[in-house]
Formats: C-alpha cells, structure tokens, sequence
C-alpha cells in the first residue's frame, strides 16, 4: 500500500538500521544511494567558458546527433567498461571482469559480459563455421549455422559464472578492489538457440553413450567433457545474446549454454560434440578446474555453481554521504534453481533482515535484491546471504575454507562483507 | 495459401522433419537438416584423445629430443626447467600434493599422461598451435614425464607407452557432480 510512512514503518528490523523491506513496496520513502567515487563525467569536466544553466541547456536550441547503425553508450559514462586483467603471456589468455558496480537490474549488456579466454578471440566466418556430432551415434552429422538458424528455438535469461571467480576470496588478506574486478567474472543474458536434445535426437545417441567432449573452434582449440544427461536435460546450442546473434568475445557464431554450470562448460565457438562411454579427461577438468582440498585430494567435476550473493551498492569504491536511509542492492543466483530467499546484516551478520527479491526471479538467473537501511552513520558490516529453493544456503567465510582449505582456487562462494567506516568509505573485511 | 498447401504435400511425401523432445517435456517438430558425415569426414574431424590412448596419432618420441623441443619451444613462458615464468610451472616431485606442499605440476597432480599429449598438441605453443608434429609432441611429452621422475630417461613414449604410464596422482579425484562409475 502507497502511503503515508509512520514512525512505526521506520523501526528497524535488525540491526544496524536495517528496515523492513516492504517500505520498498509503499512507495513512500525516498532512498540514497552510495555513489561512486569515480563516477560518470559531470558537467565540471566539461565545463564551458560560460556556465550553463540547467534550465536552459544548449541542447534544447539545436537539432541533436545523427542517426546511428548500432547505438553506443553516453560519452559520459565511458568509465563504464570491463576491467581487462591477466593479460601477460600470452596475449589470448586472461580475463576481462564485468563492472557489477555500475550495473543495474539483471541483464548484463552484451558488450559488458565478462570474457575468459585462453588463446583470444577467433574472427570466424559463419560461412565456414561448422558443428559436428560424431562418436557414439547411429548417424554423424554436420551443420551450417545457416541451418541451425533453421530449428526451433528457446530464450532463456541464465547467468554464466567462470568457475574461478572470487578466487581472490582465498587469500589470507581481503582485497580491495571494485566488487566488479572481485565478482565480476558472472554476468546475466538472454541466450537464444536451438535445444541440444534436438539435434542429439537427430543423430540417434547410442545408449551405450555417457559423456559429450565438446570442441571450440579457438586456437586453443578448448575441450571439455560433459555428462550427456545434462546436455539432453536443458543444454541448448546458443546463437543469439540479448536479442542479437552472440559477440565474438562471447562464441559468435555458435556456442554452448549449460545453465547453472561453471563458465568453462559453456563452450564458445562450439564446433565438435563427440559422444562417448567415458570423459576425455581433458587439461581443463583434470590439471585445472578442479580443486585441491587440505585432504591432498581435489575436488573433480565441480559443474554446478552453488548459490552467491553480494551487495552491489553501497560497495567499496563508492561512498555513502553522511546518515540517512539508503538502499542496499544487490544479486544474488544459484546454479541449482530459484534464489528463495536473500538476507542482509547491517551488523556483520548478528542480525538478519530480508531483502526484498525484484520479480522476476528465474532459475539459474541473476536475481536483483533491495533492502532499505536508515544508516546512523556509525561504522557497519554489511553482509548478504543467498538461499536457493534447495534449502541450500551461502556459507560464511570461515565455513567454507574449513571444510575447502585455500588451495582450491575455484569455486568459491561465501558471503561477503563489506564495513563502512564514520566518513562513508567502504572496504572489503573478513567478518 | 498456396505456399502452405505446397509445405504440406512436401511433408506428406518425404516428412523431412522428426518430433524431438524439448527440455520442458513436451515434444518439438523439428527439421532434420544435418549432412550425413562420411567415416573420413568423422576422421578428418575427431581430435579427441582418450585416457585408454584412443585417438592417440602414430607417432613416438624420447626425453632427449623433447629436451632439446622444450628449449626452444616451451622454456621461455614455463622457465628453463619448468619452474614457470609467465606461464605455469610444469615440473615438481612426483608425490601427490599434501595441506604442507599443495603442488599442482604434472608430476604432483595430473591424474593422466595421454592428458598432456592432448594439451600441447591442440594448444600449445600458443602462437601457434597445432604447429608441432605428432613425433614432437610425444617428445615434448616424454621430457616432461621425465623431468617429473614419472618414467626413466630412455622411456619411448608412443601412443602404445603413452596410456599405460601411471600418473603418481591417479587416484588424487573425488568426483562431485557425477557419479564416478567403478
């Protein structure tokens, strides 16, 4: 109900100042946010000789831009890009992470969406681009992606998480950096493509069958091995991001969509489905995307990515100003479903309030968290905490490298903590 | 009208089209437009090299001549004696990684020889890869076996020898999200 807010709407829920987050629904409450120190180029550093009113721009007295073929972002917020990293030796092998800071809502632009290549990006013509299903069928085939475009398709909004992201979370010491160069190898789309169990149908799979090793048309030619059943249970072969055909940094013209499944599998520039008995037991699920435990042995075939959470804004890099109420937001997603359910600690995690979940909330998708909090302006330890429909819950810190250790270097998915100190400045703790 | 009377008597006479089953149960008419591939086409076509050594190329190589290859291929991004530099270190004691030493070269932590075959020969060096012989790479391959105490300095790795090493850390895995077949 919109309305007029009473004192009693006011009372914190838990502690720390944080509010109940049905006053997001009413409508009535007007929220800060924490705004980044570095944030869009302001008219000061364009400044003209004579100051303009902003009642009475120059833009309101003469005949705007062209017309664009494909629309880019303001001038103004050039800032907003991938925070490009490990590129040493060789040039193709590195990341580029998504700034989760300046984003909103659930869907990743495609220009935005975090990269992770290990031999750079192939210019491929679709021309000459070819998917090939062999191994273990009673018919080997091969397509044109003319023809692929051909079969029935499905949209479908999923996350693509690599399978190393947050590794910095390992370390002994928290780092400090944007959540985006800390989190940042996730993004959210809509995928588009043609349901693999279609075409594996076509083939006719043998049921000796077990395993698919699928092949990118990389350099690095990138091969991993995936259970079959998960590739007829809901794998589709992607062919379109965010209503236009996938960018090259994203597997143009072909590539795999695994939802819920670590990054890796979602093989980019698909060109070879081999149908076999048994996993090839490739570099990438052997020597690397496994993780060593303090046991000696590791952890292999670590598909799924488990449910995460963390809070976007207010977030280190940007600044709060001074106490007032201010909206906490984040994302939140998990690799086996629906979240069910995001909590926020405004005091480190001795109390919980629950955020608010912005419809919609989709399996194996992003799913964008709020909550109000009536800052004292006194240092705080902000926390979420992700449940999924499983009933599976985000560990804290401290649970996880107990039971993982720290040598495992993927999968790691704890709650994160942010303080807030007196002047509104934001850092990343271990808490 | 007529276009639709024209895909109907198309369907009736040769049906090129089957019913799949989509993800949400249901069933999809799909078309079936996938070109037959030829039993030389699959060759041409199939890289995949398997832990039991199917798909292994004819081919062998020793350590002494992989010494000489890793120099002048492999050292400048993994380090004279595969210490690593820019790339990853290659080389360590052939004992399984424990909480004191969490080693992951391939003596400590590869659970299969045929895995490093595959590597190297599809992506290695990374300016150009696929640009090394099957001879090379089993050369390459037997170096860094040897250098990691896995087989003896004379061992000839082909695509006979090559499976049957045992890795010191083969049994090092716990499968999570599949179930490990026994």
């Amino acid at each position: 109900m919109a309305g007029k807010l009473t004192d009693a709407d006011l009372k914190p829920v838990a502690g720390g100042g944080l509010l109940d987050r049905r006053l997001l629904l009413k409508g009535g409450i007007v929220l800060a946010s924490a705004q980044a120190a570095a944030s869009s180029l302001s008219a000061a550093d364009t400044k003209a000789a004579s100051p303009i009113e902003p009642s009475d721009p120059p833009w309101l007295h003469a005949t705007g831009g062209p017309f664009t073929g494909y629309g880019t972002p303001s001038k103004f917020e050039k800032y907003v890009v991938r925070n490009i990293g490990g590129n040493r030796t060789p040039a193709g092998d590195g990341v580029s992470w998504t700034p989760l800071e300046d984003l909103e809502g659930i869907v990743t632009p495609s220009g935005l969406h975090f990269e992770r290549h290990h031999d750079g990006v192939p210019d491929i013509d679709p021309a000459l681009h070819r998917l090939v299903i062999h191994g273990l069928v009673r018919k080997p085939l091969e397509f044109k992606i003319d023809d692929l475009l051909r079969y029935p398709m499905q949209s479908r909004f999923l996350f693509i998480e690599c399978g190393g992201n947050s590794n910095a979370g390992w370390h002994s010491e928290p780092i400090q950096r944007p959540v985006g160069a800390f989190h940042g190898l996730v993004s959210c789309s809509e995928w588009t493509g043609v349901p693999l169990s279609i075409l594996l149908d076509e083939a006719g799979v043998d049921s000796a069958a077990s395993w698919v090793i699928a092949e990118g048309a990389d350099a690095g030619l990138l091969n991993v091995s995936l259970p079959l059943s998960k590739l007829t249970d809901d794998a589709m072969l992607g062919l379109y991001q965010n209503g236009e055909r996938l960018r090259p940094e994203n597997g143009y013209p072909l590539r795999l969509i695994v939802p819920g499944w670590e990054g890796i599998t979602n093989v980019k520039w698909l060109r070879r489905l081999h149908v076999a008995d048994q996993p090839a037991m490739t570099r990438n699920e052997t020597a690397k995307y496994t993780e060593l435990l303090p046991s000696g042995k590791a952890r292999m075939f670590t598909f799924v990515m488990d449910a995460k959470s963390l809070i976007t804004s207010p977030s280190p890099g940007q600044k709060m100003y001074g106490a007032n109420v201010y909206e906490i937001r984040g994302l939140a997603w998990s690799g086996r479903g629906k979240i069910a359910k995001v909590e926020v600690s405004a005091d480190g995690g001795k109390t919980w309030a629950e955020a608010h979940l912005q419809d919609p909330v989709l399996a194996q998708c992003f799913t964008r968290f709020r909550a109000p909090w009536a800052w004292d302006g006194k240092p705080a330890v902000l926390k979420s905490r992700a449940t999924d429909e499983t009933g599976y819950v985000q560990p804290e810190r401290d649970v996880l490298v107990k039971e993982r250790g720290r040598e495992g270097y993927f999968h790691y998915n704890a709650i994160v903590c942010w303080a807030v100190d007196e002047d509104g400045e934001i850092t990343h703790v271990y808490a | 009208m007529s276009t639709l009377r024209h895909i109907a008597v198309v369907i009736a006479l040769v049906a090129p089209f089957g019913v799949a089953r989509a993800a949400d149960g249901g069933n999809v008419v799909a078309p079936r437009l996938g070109k037959p591939m030829t039993a030389a086409e699959v060759t041409a076509w199939n890289r995949t090299i398997f832990p039991d050594g199917r798909g292994l190329p004819p081919g062998h190589g020793t350590a002494e001549e992989g010494r000489i290859l890793y120099a002048e291929k492999c050292a400048r991004c993994h380090g004279a004696h595969g210490e690593g530099a820019t790339a990853e270190d290659l080389i360590g004691a052939p004992t399984p990684p424990t909480r004191e030493d969490p080693n992951k070269t391939i003596g400590a932590y590869w659970p299969f020889a045929t895995t490093i075959f595959d590597f190297i020969s599809r992506s290695m060096p990374p300016a150009a890869p696929g640009s090394l012989s099957a001879d090379e790479t089993y050369a390459i391959t037997a170096y860094l076996l040897a250098a990691n105490n896995v087989i003896s300095q004379d061992d000839d790795m082909n695509d006979k020898t090559l499976p049957k090493v045992e890795m010191p850390n083969r049994n090092g895995f716990i499968w999570i999200d599949v179930k490990k077949p026994k």
